[in-house]
């Protein structure tokens, strides 16, 4: 044997990650070489921690380099365990606790304004990911992890669910393309994540596999969660078959598309004002609205233009999106600001409500409110903006 | 070596390089006695009759300034990391075989590296200024010979003004000077803004000699300096490298979670009511400092008001706050951009001031004591609101103390600062190092909450309604710990390695010898 694998990132620019070579060796105990920036306040911790991780996984000879950027203790976990894995075959692991924090539900009607893309290899991203209050962060294991770093990144991305408070925040993860997506489901379902996120959906039955794969897991580590699903679209094919996909499983929540994918399929160049994409669009709202979930919006990927965001964001709220992924965090306030009803929009959305309350409490039949009628669908229009300000903290609940 | 425990708590020296210290005493409690400081009274007989004060060069001059064995001799740090007259005044004190100097700088930067051989050699017996990157490992690792004194810039200018430390030879670095030592820094290559803190070293100093890369006809105008201080005047050929001297812009940071603790300050100084008509205030040239002062821009700019005066060093940013008239003075001590630099050549409202007018505790007041709120950086809190701004928590001096611990006399003292720097947890049980007194440290604002120091029940009282996240200082810390896990603290031997001097010259801490076997 005598091979050598290793796991994480190490450069002059990488922080709060450690880099671990490791070889299996036949006699001679553990051998750990420590080189950290952290040294003289962790050495000690880390080379314990390390010990007790081998302990875990049954490694009892082994060469280990470890070269630490201030790696916190779940990081180091998932990068020991990644490197004994690529050389061992095991169905032992070493898992961090949960935190106290981290034991929340969420529900399907919760806003999701604003989804913080978090690159699933990338720990010092993860750590301060909560603080800029994101509706949902998302541990990507997809597009932003390289092929040769995907195991390694699905334990990262466990461990982080696990130890990482995103105070409060939806934790979701975008898992692969099937059929490799199935197998992250592994790693992740098991661990408290609230919604996963299926990329480059384009039938119904790619939806079904998920949820099948979920339900099968939970039963194997007899959790009676519900965790919610999130297809994204990204293809014309995708955008055809948008209901079939919306309308696929009780689970489906909300529904995204990716204009950057869809864009190339369809063979023309994103533009900022996006008409190659109002059909598309406009076709994802529609099918979302009739499966009665939440459609969501591309991700703005000019992070430094914070005005074309925001018109981006109005634009997409005409639209009927209900939410946008963002992939910087400052992104969120902007997005957040943008989904949240306005002034105007909340103060003719209580007048309408009291006069509907008014109305029902003198049995009348027909509403108006001055010399327009009103219609019930806009009573109910009228309500949503409502919860939404309540929500939002924009206004205190009161009877109208 | 002697112990005695301080007023804070902290075991120091009461004896420092062969002269007795007083150990702190609390804030305000010393009370200086005796006259201040005065050199030698010259006469203009022993000067040229035509004004000229020229000599060959460096060597000359210190030659004739009487160099010798032991002697102090003070630089300032007005060309930051870009400084070359140190380093040359050393190669010359070396080659003139002198040793055991007491190397006096306002700061060093991580440029004076080059000094380690003097250090190791016997020419520097020691430093007593900022001991900044490779100088501050060397010394803590024990390389320096006598023990290094760390003061702030208020500190500085009260230990020469006291007779603390007598200075033998100033050598100040100038842009622009004129034969006679009339020296200004707004002009020349080199040119820095300001020489504020060579101010004290003209006054006091027994030797004054200015050095210059752009020698112009008598009068130089400004006179930073007057040349009535000066002996000797040299030409050398570059000062230093301008591009370090000054950056060419200074940027806010595009850190989200810096911007996201900037945003929280200004929110804090905005829900506090410290952001009125008429307030001042001082923020440093840092990333996040800079974020902060954009945020009271927007805010000042939506309720349109303005702020009497800026303190601090300027920047690009600052002078913007100027021009729009958001600002009616920029009171400044170190200018850090050629924006900074411009502004105080052309605008009469951007004024330069100096550790006398702004910092000094022994005088009749300073200025640092009338700014409405400060925004300041530690590397290191505690329970208490004690704050650590020299060592990193593994002992190491890292910093110098800068104008840090003078403004702390401001009405509201913030520091902005991560919960956590890598591994690091920021908030501890104890500072490894006591630079500044937790009473006088009001908030400490962090990305997951702001602790409000329990004796200011008026910020308290004015917050509690915000939706700002108000926490206590235990609650932070329980959070760092459970993210980093609680250190294990520095590996230190006994020797002190250098002393922390409180603004009023008595001993607030020391920095001992980190074991590095």
């Amino acid at each position: 044997m005598e091979k050598i694998a290793t796991a994480g990132n190490r450069g002059e620019r990488i922080r709060s990650d450690c880099f671990v070579t490791l070889q299996l060796t036949n006699s001679g105990g553990i051998d750990l070489q420590l080189k950290s920036k952290v040294a003289g306040m962790f050495g000690r911790q880390i080379k314990q921690q390390v010990e007790e991780i081998l302990n875990a996984l049954e490694v009892k000879h082994a060469s280990l380099d470890i070269e630490d950027s201030g790696a916190l203790p779940f990081v180091i976990g998932a990068r020991v365990e990644a490197a004994v894995k690529r050389l061992k075959t095991s169905d032992l692991t070493w898992t961090p606790d949960l935190i106290e924090q981290n034991r929340y539900e969420t529900n399907k009607e919760q806003f999701r304004f604003s989804r913080l893309y978090l690159p699933g290899n990338s720990p010092s991203m993860m750590l301060n990911a909560g603080i800029h209050q994101p509706n949902g962060i998302i541990l990507d294991l997809e597009d932003s992890v390289a092929p040769p770093k995907k195991s390694e990144a699905r334990l990262l991305v466990r461990n982080a669910l696990l130890q990482v408070d995103f105070y409060g925040a939806e934790r979701m993860v975008r898992i692969n393309q099937l059929p490799d997506g199935l197998d992250d489901l592994n790693e992740v379902i098991p661990h408290q994540v609230h919604l996963i996120l299926i990329p480059k959906c384009e039938y119904g039955s790619q939806v079904k596999q998920v949820e099948e794969r979920i339900s099968k897991i939970l039963k194997e580590v007899n959790q009676k969660r519900q965790i919610f699903l999130m297809p994204i679209v990204e293809s014309c094919l995708g955008v055809e078959n948008a209901f079939e996909i919306a309308s696929a499983s009780d689970l489906i929540v909300a529904m995204a598309i990716g204009l950057e994918d869809y864009t190339a399929d369809l063979g023309v160049m994103r533009t900022e004002g996006g008409e190659e994409s109002l059909y598309a669009r406009a076709r994802l709202v529609n099918a979302c609205k009739a499966a009665g979930i939440q459609p969501i919006d591309s991700v703005y990927s000019d992070v430094a233009n914070m005005e074309g965001l925001k018109e981006n964001v109005i634009r997409s709220k005409s639209l009927g999106f209900e939410g946008m992924g963002c992939i910087h965090p400052r992104q969120v306030p902007v997005i957040h600001e943008g989904f949240a009803p306005g002034e105007n929009e909340i103060e003719i959305a209580e007048r309408i409500v009291k006069a509907f309350n008014r109305a029902e409490s003198k049995g009348l039949g027909v509403i108006s409110l001055g010399s327009k009628m009103i219609d019930p669908p806009v009573v109910k229009r009228a309500q949503k903006t409502l919860d939404l300000a309540y929500s939002l903290g924009l206004r205190t609940r009161k009877n109208l | 070596m002697k112990y005695s425990i301080n007023a804070a708590g902290r075991e120091v020296v009461t004896e420092i390089n062969g002269e007795s210290a007083t150990p702190f005493q609390g804030v305000g409690k010393y009370t200086p006695r005796g006259t201040r400081h005065a050199p030698s009274i010259s006469s203009c007989s022993n000067y040229p009759a035509d004004g000229n004060k020229l000599v060959k060069n460096l060597r000359e001059a210190l030659e004739n300034a009487g160099l010798k064995d032991g002697m102090t001799i003070s630089t300032h740090h007005h060309f930051r990391n870009g400084d070359y007259l140190a380093n040359y005044l050393f190669d010359v004190a070396h080659e003139m075989g002198v040793k055991g100097l007491r190397w006096f700088p306002s700061a060093s930067f991580p440029c004076h590296e080059h000094l380690i051989q003097y250090l190791e050699d016997g020419t520097i017996e020691r430093i007593e200024g900022s001991m900044n990157g490779p100088l501050g490992r060397f010394v803590s690792e024990g390389g320096m010979k006598g023990m290094g004194v760390l003061r702030s810039h208020g500190g500085r200018y009260q230990s020469i003004q006291d007779g603390e430390v007598k200075i033998d030879i100033a050598v100040i670095g100038a842009p622009t000077a004129d034969f006679f030592g009339n020296s200004n820094g707004l002009l020349g290559d080199s040119a820095c803004g300001l020489l504020g803190f060579a101010l004290g070293d003209s006054q006091y100093a027994e030797k004054v000699i200015i050095a210059t890369d752009n020698l112009v006809q008598f009068p130089c105008i400004p006179w930073q300096i007057q040349g009535n201080h000066v002996d000797y005047v040299v030409e050398v050929e570059k000062l230093g490298e301008p591009s370090k001297i000054i950056s060419g812009t200074t940027q806010i940071t595009k850190s989200p979670d810096r911007l996201l603790l900037a945003e929280l300050t200004a929110r804090f100084c905005d829900a506090a009511g410290i952001i009125r008509d008429g307030f001042s205030f001082q923020s440093g040239a840092g990333g996040t400092s800079l974020a902060v002062g954009e945020y009271f821009r927007k805010i000042m700019i939506e309720k349109g008001i303005h702020a009497r005066f800026a303190r601090g060093g300027s920047n690009k940013y600052l002078v913007a706050m100027l021009e729009e008239g958001l600002v009616d003075y920029i009171l400044d001590g170190q200018t850090f951009d050629l924006e900074g630099v411009r502004s105080m050549v052309e605008n009469p409202n951007h004024v330069w001031s100096s550790p006398f007018t702004s910092y000094n505790y022994h005088g009749k007041g300073n200025f640092a004591g009338l700014v409405d709120v400060v925004i300041l950086g530690a590397t290191e809190v505690d329970l208490d609101f004690n704050a650590n701004v020299v060592t990193h928590s593994d002992g190491y001096l890292l910093h110098g103390i800068g104008g840090w611990q003078n403004c702390l006399f401001s009405k509201t003292v913030i520091l902005p600062i991560p919960l956590f720097r890598d591994r690091v947890p920021v908030v501890k049980e104890k500072v490894t190092t006591l630079c500044g007194p937790g009473e006088l440290i009001d908030v400490i604002v962090t990305e997951r909450g702001i602790a409000i120091n329990p004796l200011r029940t008026d910020l308290l009282e004015r917050t509690k309604h915000s939706n700002l996240p108000i926490k206590s200082i235990e609650e932070l810390k329980a959070e760092a710990d459970r993210i980093c896990g609680l250190p294990d603290p520095p590996a230190l031997e006994e020797r002190v390695v250098a002393a922390i001097k409180w603004v009023d010259g008595t001993v607030m801490d020391v920095v001992r010898k980190v074991n590095t076997s």
